[in-house]
């Protein structure tokens, strides 16, 4: 049992979990007041000993199901159910919604219909969307409501709820049937291997350019508490950063319960100076997903400024903070950020250049010295002309210039990409490419 | 100094958890369970309303022993959280002291000594003989200097006081940190620390909660609306309902006389279970949609 953990909390540590050797030890100590043979326990007990963060829960939850998946004897393709007798099973599982069912499916499915066979190079996700796709599970779905469909015609609400249920039973199949393709891929290849197949990154290591949609929701998941989170730092940095000078009064006042004597001055509050920015973002289909979740990220943190306004550009250039200012909730925001921003002047493909010009143009004398201004983008010019000027004069006039940039550092100047030719009007360039640089950032400059 | 476990197994916990209405699923059980064997503090993280103090107050109204209650704060420090000595006393005992003429060493050895101390929540949880259940609440709440005081009393159970000397734990107390994740505790603290994470629960448990806690609801009612709660949790909502959320709309429909619950029931109600203006309107139009295409 020792060497399996030992091999569990290595396995954690390459998944990128700050594992201490305390938290080993209190894992071993925990492990030995639960009952071995219920594989819950030994997950929250492990968990509550190893885990120290929620966002690290789903890469714990991957490597737990892999090291300890259930030993249950696998299923010949020859011993299934039939596809008919499948189908009935089917529906009585999703009807009624219970485990056992649930799980027996998954089962008798994978073994009939997943087609693993060893030493197929493909991964479990395979699996799983086939013997899904076979299963027709969506098409029992909406059987299944159709059939409820008259009979709850009285309240239409009750078939929302309704089908809000069903729907939660299928996700309940479909990780049914990941344990199940996971459990055989163990069996056949061993848990390092299947471990090492299914890694992926923390979500604050998901890099921005390269996200897939899964990525990009458990970003924007993770984006809420993230901003609350900063907003709270940078509160707090902003009051206990310089103290105030000394209050007489409250001094004096405090002094009374001491016999006269100054034991615990107290101070002013120092006036919270709040800083203006603004965000210039480039949304072209490169680094759109970049630009928008940035723009996100900012204005959820807005209380912390005096002001944010955006101005979002392809080739030509608009300003959108009245889209954000105007919707409380920000997804709509961005959709209409695509939909109504005049953003193409030409031809649609990036020209920072001529971006800039018509930005320094229009809204030029609007930059204060109290303004910070952030620019997001991958600097990739199409071999447009720079006009780099603008962000010598732009640097000149706001209080700060700042570049952040999407794609890693060995990137910058090659092809068309002209970074360090506007890097050098920056007050500072930054590499963001995932959510821990942007949190760096903001924690370094706001 | 030596932990002597309060709870006799795992399932004794759950049940016992249940017998004061604090329905817990069984990692919450669990983690109990090894915050007493391992004598180490839990640490309880979660969205607001999820059950986090409910938590340690249960534990104590169940297990009989004293809560006691630190409730952290922006500027919380030493005096407020571990000890403070009482001024006043000490100047009025130097005063009395004078007319009496008597040798320094002697006052000063007096006026810092067990009397003059005022305890607060950490040392008398620490000093106390009974068994206590210490309750740190919103912990993410005080600044990372201070939450360097915890460590110690934490780790090894004890408070130093220079002019007096350690305090050491006689009984281990039970210790629950609760906090919102406003910001990121330190590696040390959360080390040192079983770490909980209270989700909402799903609609099976929260319909156990609802029967649990509002003896006059009806089992229909009740599985209604944890169900619609579940549908408006799956919004993109800026702030989900709650447990205790939950148990008020839940309270209000029962007062109203809702037998069965539909759209207009739930519209018109809606401000109980939701506290923003853009979240109410969103959850409304959701809701008639569904009813109108369903």
């Amino acid at each position: 049992m020792l060497d399996t953990l030992a091999g569990f909390v290595g396995e954690l540590r390459r998944s990128g979990l700050p594992v201490s050797t305390t938290e080993n030890i209190d894992a071993v100590e925990a492990v030995a007041n639960v009952p071995l043979d219920d594989r819950e326990a030994l997950r929250w007990a492990l968990a509550s000993t190893l885990v120290k963060r929620q966002e690290h829960r789903a890469a714990f939850d991957t490597v737990f199901d892999v090291w300890f998946s259930l030993r249950l004897p696998l299923l010949a393709t020859d011993d299934a159910l039939t596809a008919g007798e499948l189908a009935a099973l089917l529906d009585a599982a999703l009807e009624s919604g219970d485990d056992e069912l649930l799980r027996e499916l998954a089962r008798q499915a994978v073994a009939r219909l997943g087609g693993m066979h060893a030493g197929r190079p493909v991964g479990a996700t395979f699996y799983v969307f086939r013997t899904l796709r076979q299963l027709d599970a969506e098409g029992a779905l909406e059987r299944l409501l159709a059939d409820a469909g008259p009979g709850a015609a009285g309240d239409d609400l009750a078939g929302r709820l309704e089908r809000d249920e069903l729907r939660a039973r299928l996700d309940r199949l479909r990780a049914e049937i990941e344990d199940e393709v996971r459990r055989r891929l163990v069996g056949e290849q061993g848990p390092e291997a299947v471990v090492g197949a299914l890694r992926r990154p923390l979500p604050a290591d998901v890099d921005f350019l390269h996200a897939s949609p899964d990525d990009l929701a458990n970003l924007r998941r993770t984006l809420q508490p993230l901003a609350r989170r900063m907003a709270a730092r940078l509160a707090r940095k902003r009051r206990h950063h310089r103290r105030g000078r000394l209050d007489m009064r409250r001094t004096v006042r405090q002094s009374l319960s001491y016999g006269g004597v100054p034991v615990d001055p107290r101070f002013r509050r120092p006036h919270p100076s709040k800083p203006e920015i603004l965000v210039l973002a480039d949304i072209s289909g490169s680094v759109a997903a970049f630009a928008r979740f940035t723009l996100q990220f900012v204005h959820a943190i807005s209380g912390q400024f005096s002001r944010v306004r955006s101005f979002v550009f392809i080739d030509g250039v608009d300003e959108v903070t009245s889209i954000f200012e105007g919707s409380s909730d920000l997804t709509e925001a961005l959709a209409r950020v695509n939909a109504e921003a005049d953003v193409v002047w030409a031809d649609g493909h990036s020209d920072y250049g001529h971006a800039f010009q018509a930005f320094w143009e229009r809204w030029g004398r609007e930059i204060t010295p109290r303004t910070s201004v952030v620019i997001l983008g991958d600097a990739r010019n199409n071999y447009h002309a720079a006009n780099a000027w603008v962000l010598d004069e732009l640097r000149r006039k706001a209080r700060r210039l700042y570049w952040l940039n999407p794609e890693p550092r060995s990137y910058w100047d090659t092809g068309d990409s002209v970074a360090s030719l506007y890097g050098v009007h920056c007050d500072g360039v930054f590499e963001c490419r995932n959510l821990r640089q942007l949190e760096r950032f903001v924690a370094e400059v706001g | 100094m030596a932990g002597t476990p309060r709870f006799d197994s795992l399932e004794a916990v759950r049940a016992g958890l249940a017998s004061v209405g604090y329905l817990a699923d069984d990692a919450t059980a669990g983690v109990a369970w090894l915050a007493d064997r391992l004598d180490k503090p839990v640490l309880v993280e979660g969205p607001a309303g999820t059950g986090k103090t409910e938590l340690a107050k249960s534990i104590a109204k169940w297990s009989g022993a004293r809560l006691i209650r630190l409730q952290c704060y922006e500027g919380l420090d030493e005096s407020k959280a571990l000890y403070e000595w009482n001024y006043r006393k000490q100047l009025l005992r130097i005063q009395a002291e004078r007319s009496a003429d008597s040798a320094w060493d002697a006052v000063e050895g007096d006026i810092f000594s067990e009397d003059f101390l005022l305890a607060r929540p950490l040392l008398e949880a620490i000093r106390a003989e009974e068994p206590v259940v210490l309750l740190i609440d919103e912990v993410d709440r005080v600044e990372v200097e201070t939450e360097a005081l915890l460590l110690e009393v934490l780790s090894d159970w004890q408070v130093s006081i220079p002019e007096l000397g350690t305090v050491t734990a006689t009984r281990i107390p039970l210790v629950f940190l609760t906090s919102n994740s406003t910001r990121d505790l330190s590696e040390a603290l959360k080390r040192r620390c079983l770490y909980l994470h209270l989700d909402y629960p799903d609609p099976a448990r929260e319909k156990q909660i609802v029967l649990a806690r509002l003896p006059g609801i009806t089992d229909r009612l009740a599985e209604q609306v944890a169900g619609v709660v579940r549908t408006i949790r799956q919004l993109d909502l800026t702030k989900p309902p709650s447990v205790s959320e939950t148990l008020d709309w839940a309270r209000t429909l029962v007062l109203l006389g809702v037998a069965d619950i539909d759209v207009e029931a739930v519209s018109s109600t809606l401000h109980v279970l939701l506290k923003h203006r853009g979240d109410i309107a969103k959850a409304d139009r959701e809701l008639r949609a569904a009813a109108a295409t369903g």
